[in-house]
């Protein structure tokens, strides 16, 4: 990309142009495991977000310190601490999203993007951009994965958020939810369906 | 006919590009190609290219052809379940046959006019011909769900897999997975009491007001759901309490879904297709000995957690949805394996899974759709393997005489 490299550029190419999910196809596990309801997408995605940002800050800060050869393995403490203090503080304040979330909180620690980030970017910038970094990858994560959980939660328990959207009137009348949207083939096709919007709108990104 | 030829060449002018109506032009060609062979062939130079008169327009044509037997026997014994059901003791023809008639053919439309209205516009966005694949399509899912399953429900399913297991990989012919199974397995999934148990596969609805009211709460499972749901060895019984032996079930008066409930009529439909040569007998031949195989070994070591195993290998073949499976799902040539060694293995591990998913997954009391389904995947595979070891055996014959 020949384009400048700027703070603003760092922050918000992620949300769109330049997205972990639909244009890296990075993070999909996750789309797939947390999206069936909307409120464990969101706490999953602002996990990420918080993870994301501050592992970015931490590795940016010692980035001259580590030497090479053992690079996977710092980030890899730095992240797992940090998922660890997340899944602590979900578990004291938001116990029941978290019992949701299960095993998918710690697996965060996987999750490509973060790695991505951390070897693309935290290694070879100064911690504010890194920070910003982060940040943004952790938000353009995180739209992906409302979008998914919204068409999910919608059409395959007829609720938002665990409020009833479509009236009973429509179930009295035959309208029935759609079991294979809670299936995790369904967010697959979700997740393809965005990128084919995504990829109509920005030709650039066409193949 | 004649007539209509003129007419065609009358207003085709009015849908070349420039005419009035070019934005329809793939939907004249798609009509003036199903009703006439083109005229047109290939040029000379490329005489590489062995054109039969049968397009696949014509092909598909005769598969339409083969499923009718099916179709009308379908139509048939709709009305007899619903007349049995509503405690008849007479079956009137004629009645039975228009009630079947009239429960059928919104069905038949709905994933027509969804169908081809997809197919048609995608063929007019990419500025292609319109391919008829979705004519045996459109016909053959709701031969394959429950006669009571909503409208609207198959114009989702339809929707979805004209969709996305055939238009986004390039139209007619590109589908790794055949079009009508995506359908009914999206249905499956995702409306699973609309697809299976026991309230779906006997029309008890009046349709448009005609045939005898049925009691409320009317129930009556098909012999492979009564099997799964029942523990150990189990009697089925119709709806009307008398037990199916294998002969009701070859001969399809059972309840079922619409068309898959005769092997008689898919026997008829499957010589149609074999006299012409249109589907492949070693598919079929194979695909029937898998699943003599796994019923005989199934059989063989009968257990009551697994109620199916207790069916004789005959009843595997006879009951449920696998002989039209295998006659006109399994051998449909774009999905299949294209070689004739992996056409053997294809179809032989289609018996052995549809048979195998029956019986020891008590949740899924019809394998053969998933069985065809996940061997239509692998097909590509098989052709490979099957190619590469041709390539090899070739190159060892001609470096051992070097």
């Amino acid at each position: 990309m020949a384009e400048k490299v700027t703070n603003k550029t760092v922050l918000f190419n992620p949300f769109s142009k330049n997205n972990p999910v639909v244009v890296q196809i990075l993070g999909i596990c996750s789309v797939l495991a947390v999206t069936a309801q909307l409120e464990p997408a969101m706490v999953m995605g602002l996990s990420v977000i918080a993870v994301l940002a501050f592992s970015n800050v931490i590795i940016s800060l010692i980035r001259n310190t580590i030497p090479t050869s053992i690079r996977i393995i710092v980030q890899l403490v730095v992240v797992a601490s940090l998922v660890i203090i997340v899944s602590e503080l979900l578990k004291a304040f938001a116990y029941d999203v978290s019992v949701q979330l299960s095993v998918f909180i710690g697996l965060i620690i996987t999750n490509c993007i973060l790695m991505g980030r951390l070897e693309a970017f935290a290694m070879a910038n100064r911690p504010w951009p890194a920070f910003l970094d982060g940040v943004g990858n952790g938000v353009g994560y995180t739209i992906i994965l409302v979008i998914v959980a919204f068409f999910r939660e919608l059409l395959g328990s007829g609720t938002l958020l665990g409020y009833r959207i479509i009236p009973q009137s429509f179930y009295d009348a035959g309208y029935s939810d759609n079991g294979l949207m809670i299936l995790p083939p369904m967010a697959l096709i979700v997740v393809a369906c965005i990128i084919w919007v995504h990829r109509s709108i920005n030709k650039d990104l066409q193949d | 006919m004649s007539k209509l030829r003129k007419f065609l060449d009358r207003i085709k002018p009015a849908f070349q590009p420039g005419g009035k109506l070019s934005a329809l032009q793939s939907v004249f060609d798609g009509f003036e190609t199903f009703l006439y062979t083109p005229r047109t062939t290939s040029p000379a130079s490329y005489t590489t290219h062995v054109h039969d008169s049968v397009d696949s327009k014509r092909a598909m044509t005769i598969v339409i052809i083969a499923l009718l037997p099916c179709f009308f026997f379908g139509m048939y014994n709709t009305g007899y379940q619903h007349w049995l059901a509503a405690g008849a003791t007479e079956f009137p023809f004629f009645s039975l046959m228009l009630y079947g008639f009239l429960a059928i053919i919104p069905k038949v439309i709905v994933t027509y006019v969804v169908g081809l209205g997809i197919e048609f516009i995608s063929a007019q966005i990419r500025h292609e011909e319109i391919q008829e694949g979705f004519l045996v399509t459109g016909i053959i899912l709701p031969m394959v769900c429950p006669v009571d399953v909503p409208l609207w429900m198959l114009a989702v399913a339809t929707a979805f897999a004209v969709i996305f297991a055939k238009e986004v990989f390039g139209g007619t012919g590109y589908n790794i997975v055949n079009v009508a199974l995506t359908a009914r397995a999206f249905l499956f999934f995702s409306y699973p009491a609309y697809m299976s148990g026991d309230k779906v596969f006997v029309a008890t609805s009046q349709a448009f007001g005609y045939g005898p009211a049925v009691a409320d709460g009317f129930t009556c499972a098909t012999p492979l759901g009564q099997i799964a749901t029942a523990g150990g060895e189990t009697a089925i019984t119709g709806i009307d309490g008398s037990t199916i032996s294998t002969w009701d079930a070859f001969v399809g008066l059972i309840p079922g879904s619409f068309g898959e409930t005769s092997v008689i009529c898919i026997l008829i439909g499957a010589a149609i297709l074999l006299a012409t040569r249109i589907a492949s007998w070693r598919i079929m031949l194979s695909a029937v000995a898998g699943a003599l195989l796994m019923g005989w070994i199934a059989n063989s070591a009968a257990t009551p957690t697994y109620p199916a195993s207790f069916l004789s290998p005959i009843d595997q073949l006879f009951l449920g949805g696998f002989a039209f499976a295998v006659v006109f799902m399994a051998t449909d040539p774009v999905t299949a394996a294209r070689t004739n060694t992996g056409k053997w293995v294809y179809g032989f591990l289609i018996g052995v899974i549809a048979v195998c998913i029956r019986t020891y997954n008590n949740g899924y009391p019809e394998g053969a759709m998933l069985a065809v389904l996940l061997m239509n995947v692998f097909a590509p595979l098989i052709d490979y393997c099957v190619v590469s070891a041709n390539k090899r055996r070739r190159r060892a014959r001609l470096t051992s005489k070097a």
